[in-house]
């Protein structure tokens, strides 16, 4: 590129155009599904005006703590992230997996789910939810067995992802390499700007949806800024995990006390497994019709916190709090690397905000696998 | 193909092994689905009663029949307490079979030790049955099979029979004995000196509860068998058997996927430590 020449790669949407990428969206068949404040938290809902956006909304979160600020500004996703991520969209918290007639004669018909999926697009994805996503790829797709409905959820999502500005005190993205740029998984990113947002497209769709708008090169100043302000939310967080794989680190600390000292605060409650984007534990349940004559199969989201979880004919694997913030610590962080060659955290911190005793997950490896030398 | 969908079966035989303990022998009612399956002795079923739920159980029966598997069942839970009520004709689900399974190809021509504990002898029965039926294959067979109470052995005419066979040795021991158990009474693991080891062409296979195999591991281990040579087939909560569902983690494996038999190398560091 010449010095001086506009980054035509990069285009420039004024604000009020957002509202024209959800009418394209909506156009072509996706449900919109965007930031909204509700209940106090910025959670996911379905978006069809850009006005109902949580606008000059910041969140302020700490260790067991998350609060809304209402300040005076434009800009509509100055805060880091809300308890959801892309997981409830592609692995739903409960689903019917078949279902089972009998008849008279007591013969079985088996039947598959004929699942009724709708393509939805999903406005404001972070890099953390990025990285979580193509973690959950690999976990219910990448083996002998993809998920199917997983898989059919899966092809008809349209990410428009916006680099993170505003890290939350409890993000730590830049240790765990997942943030807070936007790199791969989305098929548009965006910059926000006071006056709009720098766009740029990550997939064949997503170019074709920013051409038809028609909009003109982000200014070099633009661009200037948008990287300015990713750089700084990258230095402005605190938070950090003591190194990028602590397999070995872990599992030569089975035996360390801090272990029992986290199990006195933690609830075993399981928070931290619902509100974490790579959880993928499930458990399963039949729920027969009361005449008799049908059966539904289902799995719901589980957690390794539960004593049902590691339950086999009469005995409990891990029965106390400590055996199960330790599995939960050490598969996440350690034998995850094993598994899908990285870490199972991708920095997202909400483990931190909505553990109820705000149990810290970088405090509590740092305690246990000590600081890696300089 | 959606894996999480059984198929329906039809239980064409059932044996009461004990007070607790049956047979099912099951036939899945698709032709197509069944000549199209296969397994491996150590490979496991998931049997699903109607309106109840899944469990995953070990196919006992031989590989080279699989027009009919044949599963021992303990009736413990929900589950296999109603599977226990099923009656011949019945009806139930199926889907598999799952897991990796013993390693016959790296046993051929070996020596081998099963070593069995309560109703470990359930999942290696049928490699017991495999190696009987298959005998020039094989070296010398050893089965070691230890249970708490005398009456709570199952199949004594099977293990009687195997002991009159040439070049296999069968070692039975239990905590407690009575009038009518003519064999070792105290741990299994002291029978363990009435067994010639040749290490370098013995392998070794066992399952049953984990501080028996680790004390038969220590066992073979210390009269000079490799950690490689010794197989162990592990147990824990499984509900999807497909690697899915995250309930038999341990440590980096999924039981039901890269299990539910081990070789003892992979994983020594987490055997025996509680919580795993």
């Amino acid at each position: 590129m010449l010095e001086g020449a506009p980054d035509v790669s990069r285009v420039f949407l004024p604000r009020d155009a957002l509202q024209r990428v959800l009418d394209a969206l909506t156009g072509s068949g996706f449900r919109c599904v965007g930031p909204r404040l509700k209940e106090g938290a910025i959670i996911y809902e379905t978006l069809t005006e850009t006005a109902a956006l949580p606008q000059g909304v910041h969140d302020r979160q700490a260790p067991g703590e998350y609060h809304i600020e209402q300040v005076s500004s434009p800009r509509q996703f100055a805060w880091a992230n809300g308890p959801q991520a892309l997981k409830p969209f592609l692995f739903a918290p409960r689903e019917v997996l078949w279902r089972v007639v009998r008849d008279t004669e007591g013969r079985l018909a088996f039947r598959e789910v004929q699942l009724d999926v709708k393509p939805i697009a999903v406005i404001g994805v972070r890099a953390c939810d990025l990285a979580a996503l193509a973690l959950q790829d690999k976990h219910f797709l990448g083996g002998a067995y993809p998920d199917p409905a997983y898989a059919k959820r899966r092809e008809n999502i349209f990410i428009v992802a916006v680099h993170c500005s505003h890290p939350a005190a409890t993000c730590f993205c830049v240790s765990t390499g997942d943030g807070p740029r936007a790199t791969h998984g989305f098929d548009i990113a965006l910059s926000e700007l006071d006056s709009g947002f720098v766009a740029e497209a990550g997939s064949v769709r997503g170019k074709a949806l920013l051409d038809a708008l028609g909009c003109s090169a982000a200014a070099a100043e633009q661009i200037a800024q948008a990287e300015d302000e990713i750089a700084h939310a990258a230095r402005s967080q605190s938070r950090r995990l003591p190194g990028r794989n602590l397999r070995d680190a872990l599992f030569a600390n089975l035996e360390h006390p801090r272990w029992e000292e986290v199990a006195e605060r933690c609830l075993s409650c399981g928070n931290c497994t619902s509100v974490c984007p790579t959880c993928f534990c499930s458990s399963e349940s039949e729920q027969p019709s009361l005449d008799g004559n049908n059966a539904e199969h289902s799995r719901e989201w589980d957690s390794c916190f539960t004593r049902g979880h590691s339950y086999i004919h009469g005995v409990v694997v891990r029965s106390d709090t400590r055996t199960r913030y330790r599995q939960w610590l050490t598969h996440k962080l350690g034998s995850w690397h094993e598994q899908y060659g990285r870490s199972g955290c991708v920095g997202c911190g909400r483990c931190v905000t909505w553990c109820p005793t705000g149990i810290d997950i970088t405090e509590e490896a740092t305690a246990i696998c000590g600081e890696p030398p300089l | 193909m959606n894996p999480h969908v059984p198929w329906e079966a039809e239980v064409v035989e059932r044996i009461q092994e004990s007070p607790t303990i049956f047979t099912l022998r099951l036939r899945v009612v698709d032709a197509e689905a069944r000549q199209a399956y296969r397994f491996a002795p150590g490979q496991f079923n998931m049997v699903y009663l109607y309106g109840v739920g899944e469990v995953p159980i070990s196919i006992a029966s031989d590989p080279q029949d699989t027009s009919l598997l044949g599963h021992t069942i303990r009736a413990v839970g929900r589950v296999t307490e109603g599977l226990s009520r099923l009656g011949v004709g019945e009806r139930l689900g199926l889907r598999g079979p799952y897991g990796r399974g013993w390693p016959l190809a790296e046993a051929e021509g070996k020596d081998i030790v099963v070593v069995t504990g309560g109703l470990g002898c359930a999942p290696v029965v049928g490699v017991i049955n495999y190696i009987i039926m298959r005998r020039e294959r094989f070296g010398s067979l050893t089965v070691i099979q230890g249970v708490k109470h005398a009456e709570e052995l199952i199949w004594r005419e099977r293990y009687a029979y195997w002991n009159t066979l040439p070049d296999t040795q069968v070692l039975l021991a239990a905590d407690h004995g009575g009038p009518l158990w003519p064999w070792h009474v105290g741990l299994v693991t002291e029978v363990f000196d009435q067994v010639e080891i040749t290490p370098e062409r013995t392998v070794a296979m066992m399952c049953g509860p984990e501080g028996m195999m680790r004390a038969a591991v220590r066992n073979l281990t210390e009269r000079g068998l490799a950690e490689d040579s010794i197989y162990l087939s592990m147990e824990r909560n499984m509900q999807c058997a497909i690697g899915q569902c995250g309930h038999c983690q341990f440590g980096a494996s999924f039981i039901c996927r890269q299990g539910p038999v081990f070789s003892y190398s992979q994983i020594k560091e987490l055997l025996g430590v509680r919580g795993f």
